[in-house]
This record gives structure tokens, sequence and C-alpha cells, in this order.
């Protein structure tokens, strides 16, 4: 479960301030399905972030499962991001460098999973994710925008996290390819009751969601259950 | 997180980063070697002016015909320059003062010296018997000059290893009983010296020693000596006699301190001089050391800082998919060791080669002390690891966000 108690956040940049998120409230129960929505600029990946246990509100409350985040020691907050919390990122962020199978087994290195079982797991993961095996052993920065995204996409969910951000995981994706992501995690909100949270422009990826949240200027401007 | 893996990752992290791995290694290598390097100079300078100490003779005093300089100058006695010592002065030394074990006259000038078609110039000491011992001569082969040599003025010559191998060759044998010329007479050959070691002008291996009788009759005409060398009975009267000595010429020669026409240095004074001269060296050769340490170092600080500031997104990448602060710290502790261990060993070797090539190809004594090895390892080892982990476990501490927009 996941709860926000007007959370704000001030980025600094010199003298200037921006206030990216004006005070932000919602609930979000174990196995949603939920869209956020939001021109951009309006903090969506900001939220993100912090739902994320990637960085901390300015003010406000954050609490996973009944626990305040801000009360998590640094290691514990290792283990939510490692267990817990499978993040799609905008940019993708890849070890550019790596294998996309070696960015895939990255997270399982650190749960200390046997090197057989790492490279199995991955391999579901891509597989699950619709890349082709054929792209498995070549670097990330050797790979097509629609491509990274996939292997972002297997990374975060190689884990087999229970809760899942993705920050437009459709965005560099054609159609097809979309619709298949967007049925993965259809099936692991059913079929396993994972909590999905996913970023996007688009209403027709919104229309998957069962709720929609819209955000504009750092503040919740709509929350709505979705009828599909 | 495994132990092998953080191995595997240390591995293939430095390996997809090959080109920057490298020049790090690069930088490690050049600051060890250098000042392996440098270092076996000095310490070979330092080896090799101690055996030409040692070689001198033991409790050694040298009166040479020439002014008195204060005491502790070295002065080259002017070979020839100044004629004041006598045949009789060495032999009043010898009769007239106590604590002296031996006295052996000197005289030597550098002639050409050919033999079967080589020749040489080389430096001819015409000697009496107590020479050796004087100056610790051994002889490999034959004998040395004997009292019978001088008192009939014998034609023989004893000759330095490195006189041998420069007239005859490297491998050459039955050396002794054949002829040599020095300045146009024929010398036989009686005997060879054992080599002292040392090297260049000067050597006590590049000299040959004929009888003092031959040499004045032959080659200076006169009755003045270049030298006399007195060897004292024990250390603690060295002092006593160099002052008695001085005592007993000024006396013989109707002198006065002031108007003296000759020097009595005893080994102390040449030694300390020499050890001053070492320690200069080794004071110089040390700071060229301690510079390129320096150097070394901080190139090697700054690879690595350069290293983890390049990959503070990838500590935030790491850190976002649940690497712990202590994961990422101890990644990278292992990748500095691994990268130091490497370097350091890579110009360990590489400095020993350099100082190895330099006495090899005789450029320079060199002596490759474990110390300076030690010491180069330690300090380099020290600064790659410093500056690879620290800068590292401070990234780790950043929240993942602020690593990853890191640039
Ligand atoms: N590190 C930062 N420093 C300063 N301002 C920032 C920083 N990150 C984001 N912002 C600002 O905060 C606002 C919200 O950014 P955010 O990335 O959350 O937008 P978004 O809704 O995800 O937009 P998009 O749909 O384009 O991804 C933007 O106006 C952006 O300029
Ligand atoms: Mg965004």
């Amino acid at each position: 479960m996941i709860e926000t108690k007007n959370i704000t956040k001030i980025y600094k940049t010199g003298d200037i301030e921006f206030e990216a998120l004006k005070g932000v409230s919602f609930k979000i129960e174990d196995g949603e399905y939920v869209a956020i929505m939001g021109p951009s600029g309006s903090g969506k990946s900001t939220l993100m972030h912090i739902l994320g246990a990637l960085d901390t509100p300015t003010s406000g409350l954050y609490f996973l499962d009944g626990r305040d985040v801000s009360t998590f020691s640094e290691d514990e907050l290792a283990d939510i991001r490692r267990e817990k919390i499978g993040f799609v990122f905008q940019a993708f962020n890849l070890l550019k460098r790596a294998t996309v199978l070696r960015n895939v087994m990255l997270p399982l290195i650190y749960e200390g999973i046997s090197p057989e079982k790492r490279e199995e797991r991955a391999r579901r993961s891509l597989e699950a994710a619709g890349l082709e095996a054929s792209h498995f052993d070549h670097l990330s920065n050797q790979l097509s925008g629609g491509q990274i995204q996939r292997v972002a996409i297997a990374r975060a969910l190689v884990n087999d996290p229970s809760l899942i951000l993705a920050d437009e995981p459709t965005g560099n994706l054609d159609t097809v390819t979309g619709e298949k992501v967007l049925e993965t995690f259809r099936k692991l909100n059913e079929e396993k009751g994972r909590t999905i949270i996913l970023i996007t422009h688009e209403s027709d990826v919104a229309e998957h969601a069962d709720r929609i949240i819209v955000i504009r200027d750092g503040r919740i401007v709509s929350d709505k259950n979705n009828k599909h | 997180m495994k132990i092998s893996d953080i191995f595997e990752e240390t591995y293939s992290a430095l390996l997809s980063n090959k080109g920057r791995s490298g020049l790090t290694i690069l930088g490690i290598v050049i600051g060890i070697s250098s000042v392996i390097a440098m270092l076996s100079i000095g310490q070979g300078a330092q080896s090799s002016i101690q055996s030409s100490v040692e070689s001198i003779g033991s409790n050694m005093i040298s009166v040479m015909p020439g002014v008195q300089c204060g005491a502790g100058t070295f002065i080259s006695g002017g070979r020839g320059s100044a004629k004041s010592l006598t045949l009789d002065d060495a032999e009043a030394i010898a009769s007239e003062l106590s604590g002296i074990s031996n006295v052996s006259p000197e005289i030597s000038g550098r002639y050409q010296v050919t033999a079967k078609g080589s020749n040489t110039n080389t430096q001819i000491i015409g000697v009496v018997q107590d020479y050796a011992s004087v100056h610790n001569v051994t002889i490999s082969e034959g004998i040395f000059i004997t009292q019978q040599d001088n008192a009939s003025g014998n034609k023989v010559a004893v000759l330095g290893p490195s006189v041998v191998e420069d007239l005859f060759g490297e491998d050459a044998t039955d050396i002794v009983g054949q002829t040599i010329r020095i300045n146009q007479m024929n010398f036989k050959i009686i005997g060879i010296t054992q080599s002292k070691g040392g090297t260049g002008f000067g050597s006590a291996d590049d000299m040959i020693f004929i009888p003092l009788a031959t040499a004045q009759r032959h080659f200076s005409g006169d009755k003045y000596l270049t030298g006399i060398s007195v060897s004292a009975s024990s250390n603690e009267v060295m002092d006593q006699v160099q002052q008695d000595i001085t005592d007993l010429l000024l006396e013989r020669h109707n002198k006065t301190t002031d108007t003296a026409d000759f020097n009595v240095i005893n080994q102390a004074d040449i030694a300390a001089t020499a050890g001053s001269i070492a320690q200069v060296f080794t004071i110089l050769l040390g700071s060229v050391a301690g510079i390129s340490l320096i150097v070394g170092g901080i190139g090697i600080m700054n690879m690595m800082l350069t290293n983890v500031t390049e990959r503070t997104k990838e500590i935030g990448l790491r850190k976002a998919i649940g690497a712990k602060s202590s994961d990422i710290s101890k990644q990278f502790l292992v990748e500095s060791v691994s990268l130091t261990f490497l370097g350091g060993i890579i110009g360990i070797i590489i400095g020993w080669l350099v100082a190895f090539g330099l006495s090899y190809f005789g450029l320079i004594e060199t002596k490759v002390a474990l110390s300076s090895v030690l010491l180069a390892f330690g300090v380099s080892a020290a600064i790659g690891i410093v500056f690879g982990y620290y800068p590292a476990k401070r990234a780790a501490k950043l929240n993942p966000i602020d690593a990853l927009r890191f640039e």
C-alpha cells in the first residue's frame, strides 16, 4: 500500500527555486493498476522518483506499507528498491558498455542469486518484455530506442517486484509492441496481484489502467476510476 | 552480494573501460618504475663509492708531494708536479716512527703499454713488496713484486685484471710468463692481481706494478717519489701516526707547517669526503625520486578521481536497482586494488629492467633495494586505493536520482 500526504518537491538551481510538486496526496492499495497522466513538466517523473524511494520529498510524508519512508535506513531503502520495486526509467538508464543480459541480471547480482538462475530469469524477463533472443548478447548502446525500452522493462520485472513503477514505458514502442508490454503489465496485475503505476501522455495507454490520476503544475487535478 | 560477484563485476567493469583502465595502469607503472630506477642509481652509486673506499686499504695514510691544505680536503697530488718526497723519507718513516706496520714508497705515471699488437694507456706504479699489504692487493696468479726484483732492478710486471683484459682479451690464459712492452721496454709478466671491483679512472684493477728501482731508473730518472703509503698498526693510532709523519717530514725538509711541501692524508679523511659525496648524491637522487613519486601519485590520483566522477551515473543506477552503498564501495575498492596491484607489478618489473639495463650496458652501476620497491609500491598503492575508494564511497552516499543526474 502506498500513501502520500501533502508531498512537495522544490528543486534549487543556484538562487532559483522551482516547486515541481505542490502538495500531492493520494492512496494506492495493493493490486491496483493506476495510470498517471499530465502534460510535460507537470511533475510526473518527480513524483514517480519519490514513490520509487529514489528521491526524497522536500516536505510531506510518504508511507510504504504503512511505514514512513523517511525513517528507513540507507540499507533498508536499498532492500526495498531491490526486492519490492521495479522501476522503468523514462531515460532507461542502462549500463552502456554492458550486454543486454548483464543489464537485466544486475538487480539479481545484488540479491545474491546464483549465476545460472540469474541468466535463466533474465532471459525469461526479456522474452516477456518482447525482445528477440538474438539481441540478448548485444551491447546496450547498440540497440534501437524501442529495444532499449524493452530491456529497461525486462530489468524492472526480473526481480518479480510487487510494485511496478513505469515512466512512459511505451513511449518509444510501436502500437503492436506497446500493446504486448501493456498486456504483460495487465497479466502481472490480474494473475499475480502486482501493483502497477504507469506514467503516460497517451489516453489510449491510460485506458488500460483501472484508475487514472491527472496532474498539472504539480497538483492532482483529477483522480477517477476507469471502466474499460 | 557475493564475493565472487564483486570480483566478476570488477572484472567486467575494468574490461568494458579498457582505455581508462589502461591509462590508470600506465600512470601507476610510470610512477613506480621511475622511482625504482632512480633509487637504484643512487643506491648503486653509494655502494660503488663504498667499495672504492674499502679497496684503498685499511688504516692507510698517504703522503703526497704538494701544498698542505686544510684537513679533510681532498687534493689531487699533482703527480710529478712537486718533487719533494724521496726514498730516504720513506725509510726514515719506517725506521724512526712507531705504530707503523708497513711503508710503501711509490712512483706512478701513465704510459703506453703494448702486447701482441694490442695497446692501452694505463697507470704504471713502481712499488716495493710492501705495497701489497698496505693496499690490500692480493695475487690471483703468479707472484707480486719481490725484494729481489727491487734489488736487481728487474724488468718484471704484475698486471691488474682490467689491464689483462685490455691487452689479452677476456678469455686469455697463461698470461704469466709472457712479455709486454711498457714505454718501448720489454717487461716479463710475473703475476696478476685479484680484482678489487670499482670501475673507471683510478680503479685499482687498471694498474701495472713494476719494481720501484726499475721505475726510477727507466721512467722517472730521479730519486723522487710520487707518494708514500703508510699502514698504521691499528685504527686507534692513525691520528698519532699522521701527526708523527708530518712532524718528521717537516723536520727532514726543514719546513714549517705553513711552507710544507707535502700532504699527509689518512684514509678516514678520504672515506669522510667520499661519504659526503655519496650522501649528496643520494639526497639528490632521493629528491628526484621523491618528485617522481609525487608526480606519479598525482597522476594516479587524477585517473582515479576522473574515473569515479565519470562513473557517478553508474553508481546512481546501481543504487537505483537495489545496490547497497557498501556493495558499491566494495566494488570500487576491489577495482582500485586490482588496478594498483597490476600497475604496481608491471611497474616493479619495468623499473627493475631499466636498472638492470643501465648496469648491463655499463652506463652506470645500479642496485635495486627492496626498500625502494616497497616505498614506490606502498605510496602508489596507498594513493591509488585512497583516491579510488573514497570518492566512490562518497558518491555511493548520494541519493540515486542525484547520482543519475550527475554529468
Ligand atoms: N533536477 C532538477 N532541477 C531543477 N528542476 C527540475 C529538475 N528535475 C525536474 N525539474 C523541473 O521540475 C518540473 C517537473 O519535471 P518532471 O521531470 O517531473 O516532469 P514530467 O511531468 O515528468 O515531464 P515529462 O512528461 O516531460 O517527462 C519541470 O518543470 C522540470 O523543469
Ligand atoms: Mg517525465
